[in-house]
């Protein structure tokens, strides 16, 4: 689950680190007056900053420096309600509906930090880099030795000679550096305590007056923990997510919407990948990913093909259905049920094996609706694929 | 011979008393499995299903000489049955949990790293070795008992390729599904080694999806040490950056784990990948040379 940069701050500042004092703001007016307050305690200037989930938005105009109040409230309206745009929102974009109002600060170096699992060495990785406010990910392809790594024993945590270690490679002042194992401690418990997948400071700064600073802040959760984090599943922003990829986790689906016109439906997350890479090969493109996963019921069925089909750009659907745990007369009902409720007028494939697969055929052909049944993967996608394109 | 299971495993099944932990103890014992009790801590002492049920891992293993352990125990206390299986010195611990909070598995990793467990999975199908044993939730009636191994991230993706070389007359050694997280206790490389070793595999199917480097690794192991055909396929060539797809594990992170980049280290080392999940069978027979007529 991802957060926006201001409750990643608020939940930073709760374990101690540091961060730059500021408040988010919904209205123009709410803006200036925080701007209004920073002055008053002695910012020398503003930073507005578009509350979104995604990265680059200094570059798509979603982060402005105001020398006042009022250039803040100008800056604030213009900034709310707009579509920004960067490389990671896509080119539809995504709409501002906060901003985080920030004092600015005397920047003197810009660092990276972060944490995650990684997967080869299975342990948590602290990750830091004097490249910082860049793209990090463009400094790992070019020159991957520019990164630090310490791996954490994950029965210890960070301990403090590894926080120093990386101070000091840094390149940090060593009237720093006690400053800094403070707050790369802080970082860790912020990871562990809450279960985060990353945890990410970029930059992450020190200050002509010898200070450190969170300047801006990315935390994910990981989402098989948030069943005991109650108070974290409260950040959730539905506005920032797809409302068919919200509905279908009501129904435990794991539905992903992209950009084809071929519909699908799977049972299984790597034959759900797979499909969309056989309809790919046979000359059509995947409108989504879909897996009803292993022990879905007729109503989970019929509820995923509500979704896959409130998706106006598809064209024909393909189930594809291995039958393990789920039965294959099972899923074949819950079709069944689902195209006589939704009254489907569009092209429908099924490939299905497993498990009761013969009496799966026998109720689609009994049901007397138009299902085209395949009998190869191969043989599915080539005939939805020429469905779609009629 | 096989890999890991065979008619000498003596299984337990952690959380027998469950649903999915009683629907899939009777698939494994219908299939000839040597199913031996459970572990349900507090039901102790009684039996379910004509097994007796233990309240510990330990008990079960004195009682019974269970060798191997299944786990059928909900997210929050799956990592905790991980390290109790391995505690007791079960040999192989199969985990078919869906869901582990990745830091709990982080610890679960590090304790085996002190034990001598083999762990598969978590969230994986389990292993089957066709006509011996069958420890997991995948359908017992594709398989048939022959000299290819599969080892794969996926289930249902595992149940393609195994029914593709069924249907066509082909059996497998061993199926292992390591499982679809991002930490997972075999790997590629740990399955191959073994593929490697065993008399009855002749040669190997590899499936893997994006996310990790795991594949890469393996098409290293292969390039220098494996004696035997390997064939594969990567799943998500079509597949969204940043976009977790459906497992844990399966997702493009900073430009890394993709498909192509994983088939490219493969071809690399020698491994024939097949272009669409359709052909996978068709690919091994183009290089272990069996007709490919039905």
């Amino acid at each position: 689950m991802k957060i926006h940069e201001y409750q990643a701050k608020a939940i930073l500042k709760k374990y101690g680190v540091a961060v730059p004092r500021g408040e988010v703001a919904e209205t123009r007016e709410e803006a200036e007056a925080v701007a209004k307050s920073l002055f008053a305690a002695g910012a020398s200037g503003v930073v507005v900053k578009a509350q979104i989930h995604a990265g680059g938005r200094g570059k798509g105009g979603g982060v402005k420096i105001a020398k006042s109040a009022q250039e803040a409230g100008d800056l604030a309206a213009k900034m709310l309600g707009m579509t920004l745009i960067t490389h990671q929102t896509g080119p539809e974009g995504r709409i501002v509906r906060r901003l985080l109002i920030e004092e600015t600060l005397p920047i003197e170096k810009e660092l990276y930090i972060g944490i995650l699992v990684d997967r080869g060495e299975g342990k948590p990785v602290f990750m830091a880099s004097a490249a910082g406010g860049m793209d990090i990910e463009q400094v790992a392809a070019e020159s991957p030795e520019a990164i630090l790594k310490e791996y954490i024993d994950p029965g210890m945590g960070l301990e403090a000679f590894q926080a120093r270690k990386l101070a000091f490679q840094l390149g940090m002042k060593p009237q720093l550096v006690n400053q800094a194992v403070q707050f790369m401690s802080g970082l860790y418990k912020v990871f562990e305590s809450t279960d985060g997948s990353l945890v990410e400071i970029n930059p992450f700064i020190t200050t002509t007056d010898g200070r450190l600073f969170a300047l801006d802040a990315k935390i994910n959760f990981d989402d098989n923990a948030l069943f005991r984090h109650p108070d974290l599943r409260e950040l959730r922003d539905i506005t920032e997510e797809d409302p068919l990829e919200v509905e279908a986790s009501k129904y435990s689906l794991n539905y992903i919407k992209l950009d084809g016109n071929v519909g699908c439906m799977v049972n299984g997350a790597g034959l759900a990948m797979a499909t969309m890479d056989i309809i790919k090969y046979a000359g059509g493109m995947p409108a989504n990913f879909l897996d009803v996963g292993g022990g879905a019921n007729a109503e989970q069925v019929t509820h995923a093909f509500e979704i896959l089909l409130s998706d106006q750009n598809v064209k024909a659907v393909l189930i594809n259905i291995f039958g393990g745990i789920l039965r294959v007369d099972t899923l074949a009902t819950g079709v069944v049920e689902a195209a006589k409720k939704t009254h489907i007028q569009l092209p429908i494939v099924l490939r299905l094996e497993g498990t009761n697969v013969e009496a799966g055929r026998q109720i689609l052909k009994d049901s007397g609706l138009n299902f085209m049944v395949a009998e190869t993967m191969k043989d599915a996608a080539e005939k939805v694929v020429a469905a779609a394109k009629g | 011979m096989a890999i890991l299971v065979d008619k000498n495993t003596r299984l337990i099944v952690q959380g027998l008393t469950g649903r999915e932990g009683t629907f899939h103890a009777k698939a494994s014992a219908a299939y000839g499995t040597q199913v031996v009790g459970g572990v349900t801590p507090g039901k102790g002492g009684t039996t379910h299903e004509g097994w007796p049920i233990f309240n510990t891992v330990q008990q079960a293993v004195d009682k019974t000489g269970a060798n191997t352990s299944v786990i059928f125990v909900p997210p929050p206390f799956a990592a905790d049955a991980i390290m109790e299986a391995a505690d007791a010195e079960i040999e192989l611990i199969v985990c078919i949990t869906e869901g582990i909070p990745t830091l709990d598995m982080v610890k679960a990793w590090e304790f085996l790293q002190t034990r001598r467990s083999r762990l598969i999975g978590p969230n994986c199908p389990g292993i089957i070795s066709p006509g011996k044993c069958k420890v997991g939730i995948m359908p017992a009636n594709i398989h048939k008992e022959g000299n290819i191994g599969i080892v794969s991230r996926s289930g249902t993706l595992t149940y393609e390729a195994v029914y593709q070389l069924s249907t066509r007359g082909i059996g497998q050694s061993t199926a292992i599904g390591i499982g679809g997280d991002p930490i997972i206790g075999t790997n590629f490389t740990d399955a191959l080694e073994l593929f490697n070793k065993d008399p009855q595999t002749e040669a190997v199917i590899m499936i893997g999806e994006i996310g990790g480097n795991a594949e890469e690794t393996a098409a290293e192991y292969v390039k220098k040490h494996m004696k035997k055909p390997v064939v594969g396929f990567i799943a998500g060539q079509t597949a969204p950056p940043g976009r977790r797809m459906g497992h844990a594990g399966a997702i493009i992170s900073g430009g890394k784990g993709t498909a192509s980049e994983k088939i490219k280290a493969m071809e690399a080392a020698g491994i024939k990948v097949a272009k669409s999940p359709a052909v996978i069978a068709e690919t091994l027979f183009s290089v272990i040379g069996v007709p490919t007529t039905k």
